[in-house]
C-alpha cells in the first residue's frame, strides 16, 4: 500500500503539485488520469523516487520515503517495478539481458537460476523465442512486454507504468492491460498507472484518480465515474463521441 | 554564472561515480567493452595521424633548415621533442575528445532520451558508476595509445626525412638520442592520464545531464567536444608551465 500525504512539487516558479493526497491500495490497479500538464508524470516520478517533493511525504507500506536512509531508500527501489513510456529497454542488450538486468545486478543467484526465472517471466506475459532478439528487432507491443517482464523479474511490491499503451493499436493495449491487472492480481502488487486512454480506465481502472492542474480533482473507481456530477472529469473522461454514447446508454440502463 | 553552476554540478558528478560501486562481475565486462570500444577502436586513427604528423613535422623542420652550419640530426631531435612532448599527448587528445567524446556523449545522452538512465536509476542503480566509471578505467589505458602514437610519429619522421633524401637514417637516429631527457616521457605520460579523464568525464557530463530529444543529442556531442579541447589546451599550458617551466 502506498500513502500519499499532501505532496508538492515546484520546479523554480512552477508550482506543479499542489498538495496531493491519497491512498493506493495492494492487490489493486490504480490509475492516475489528467490533461496534459495536469502534474501526473511528476506526480509518478516522486512515487518512484526520481524527483523529491518539497513537501509532503509518500509511505510504502509503513516506512516514509523521505527519512529513509540513503541505503534503504536505494533498497525500497528495488522492490519497485517500472515500464517506461518508450518501454526503456536497454539498446545493447538482447531481450533475455535486459529482463536479467536486474537479477544480475541485485542478487547473487548462480546463471541457471537467473535464466529459469527469466524464462519464466518472458512466459508469463507471453513472450517466447524472443530471447536472444534486441529491443530493434521486436514490435512495440513486444517491447512494453518485455519491459513489463523486466519490471517483475525481482518481484516487486510495487509496480509503476507511464503511459503503456501510448503507441500500441487498441488490441495490443487492451492485451497489455489485461496483462498488468493479472500481474497485479497474481503477485499482489501495488499498480499505479499513468494513462491517456479511457479504454484502460473502463477496462482495469480499480482506482482512479484525476488530477487537474497539480491538484486532486477526484477519485473513485471505474463504476463510480459513470456516475460522477464532477464537471471537470466528465469533461475530459466523455471527451470523444464515444464515450458520451457509453455514458448515455449507461444512464438510460439504470433509469 | 552558468559555467560556474556546471564546474559545481560537474565536481558532484566526479563524486558520484565513485559511490555504490557497481558488481565487479559486471563491471569487469563493462570495462572490457570500453577499452575495446574506446582504446583498440581508436588506434587505427591514432596510428594513420601520428604517422603522417610526424613526417610532415620532419619535412618542414628540414625544409627550414637553410643554414649549412645547423647539423642535419637536428631533424631528429626536433620531430622528437615534437611528437613527444606535444603532438602526441596533446594533438591525439584533442582529436580523441572529437572521435571517443562525441561517443560517450552520444551514447549516454541517448540513453537519457529514451529513459534507460531513469530505468537505471529506478532499479536502485547508481547510474554514474555503472556509465562513467568503466569509461574512466578503460581511459586508464589511453597512455598505452600514446606511446603506439609517439613510436608511430617518430617513425614517420624517419621514413619522410630518410626516404625524402633530407638526410641520412644514421643522421636521423643521431638527432633522436641527442640531448634527451628521460623527465619529459614522463611529462608526457602524466599530461595524457590527465587528459584521459578529462575525455572520460566532460563528454560524459554532458551526456548524462542533457535535456530534449535526438537533435539535442547532437548538439550535446558539438558542445562536449568543444569544452573537452578547451579543457585540454589550458590544461596543457597550466602542466606545461608547472612541471616544465
Amino acid at each position: 500500500m502506498i500513502e500519499v500525504n499532501d505532496i508538492h512539487k515546484s520546479f523554480g516558479d512552477t508550482h506543479v503539485l499542489k498538495g496531493i493526497s491519497t491512498v493506493f491500495e495492494t492487490g489493486k490497479t490504480n490509475l492516475i488520469i489528467g490533461q496534459s500538464g495536469s502534474g501526473k508524470t511528476v506526480f509518478l516520478k516522486c512515487l518512484l523516487g526520481l524527483f523529491y517533493p518539497e513537501e509532503g511525504d509518500i509511505v510504502y507500506d509503513g516506512k516514509s520515503y523521505a527519512s529513509l536512509p540513503t541505503n534503504e531508500k536505494r533498497n525500497l527501489r528495488q522492490e519497485m517495478g517500472m515500464v517506461f513510456q518508450g518501454s526503456a529497454l536497454f539498446d545493447s542488450m538482447t531481450v533475455e539481458g535486459n529482463v536479467m538486468f536486474p537479477l544480475e545486478m541485485f542478487t547473487k543467484q548462480a546463471e541457471s537460476e537467473m535464466k529459469d526465472r527469466v524464462e519464466a517471466v518472458l512466459k508469463r506475459v507471453n513472450l517466447i523465442d524472443a530471447h536472444s532478439k534486441f529491443p530493434s528487432e521486436i514490435s512495440g507491443g513486444m517491447q512494453k512486454r518485455v519491459a513489463i517482464a523486466r519490471a517483475i523479474v525481482m518481484n516487486p511490491k510495487y509496480l509503476f507504468c507511464d503511459e503503456p499503451n501510448s503507441g500500441l493499436d487498441p488490441k495490443t493495449a487492451i492485451l497489455i492491460d489485461d496483462l498488468i491487472k493479472e500481474i497485479t492480481e497474481e503477485y499482489d502488487i501495488t499498480t499505479v498507472i499513468n494513462t491517456h486512454d479511457m479504454n484502460s480506465v473502463m477496462q482495469i481502472g480499480e482506482k482512479i484518480l484525476f488530477l487537474k492542474d497539480g491538484i486532486k480533482e477526484w477519485e473513485g473507481s471505474k463504476n463510480e465515474i459513470f456516475k460522477t456530477d464532477n464537471q471537470a472529469v466528465t469533461d475530459f473522461v466523455y471527451s470523444s463521441d464515444l464515450f458520451k454514447k457509453v455514458r448515455q446508454m449507461y444512464i438510460e440502463e439504470r433509469n | 554564472m552558468n559555467y560556474l553552476a556546471s564546474v559545481g554540478s560537474y565536481a558532484i558528478m566526479v563524486k558520484e561515480i565513485f559511490k555504490k560501486p557497481t558488481k565487479w562481475r559486471i563491471m569487469k565486462s563493462l570495462i572490457l567493452k570500453e577499452i575495446d570500444e574506446l582504446i583498440y577502436g581508436s588506434l587505427g586513427i591514432i596510428i594513420f595521424i601520428s604517422f603522417f604528423i610526424g613526417a610532415v613535422v620532419a619535412i618542414q623542420t628540414a625544409l627550414n633548415l637553410t643554414n649549412p652550419l645547423i647539423p642535419r640530426n637536428l631533424i631528429g631531435f626536433a620531430t622528437r621533442q615534437s611528437v613527444i612532448l606535444e603532438f602526441a599527448p596533446t594533438f591525439v587528445s584533442v582529436i580523441m575528445a572529437g572521435k571517443v567524446g562525441s561517443y560517450i556523449t552520444s551514447s549516454i545522452g541517448t540513453m537519457r532520451v529514451t529513459e534507460q538512465i531513469d530505468a537505471l536509476e529506478v532499479m536502485g542503480v547508481n547510474s554514474l558508476n555503472y556509465l562513467v566509471f568503466p569509461k574512466i578505467i578503460a581511459m586508464l589505458f589511453y597512455p598505452f595509445a600514446i606511446a603506439i602514437s609517439m613510436y608511430v610519429g617518430i617513425f614517420g619522421g624517419w621514413f619522410a626525412g630518410v626516404f625524402g633524401g633530407f638526410l641520412t637514417s644514421a643522421n636521423f637516429v643521431e638527432g633522436l638520442q641527442m640531448d634527451f631527457v628521460p623527465f619529459h616521457i614522463a611529462y608526457a605520460f602524466i599530461k595524457t592520464l590527465i587528459f584521459a579523464f578529462v575525455i572520460a568525464t566532460i563528454p560524459s557530463y554532458h551526456g548524462f545531464y542533457m535535456k530534449g530529444g535526438a537533435l539535442e543529442v547532437g548538439k550535446a556531442s558539438t558542445t562536449a567536444f568543444v569544452w573537452t579541447s578547451v579543457v585540454i589546451i589550458i590544461l596543457n599550458y597550466l602542466l606545461t608551465q608547472l612541471m616544465l617551466g
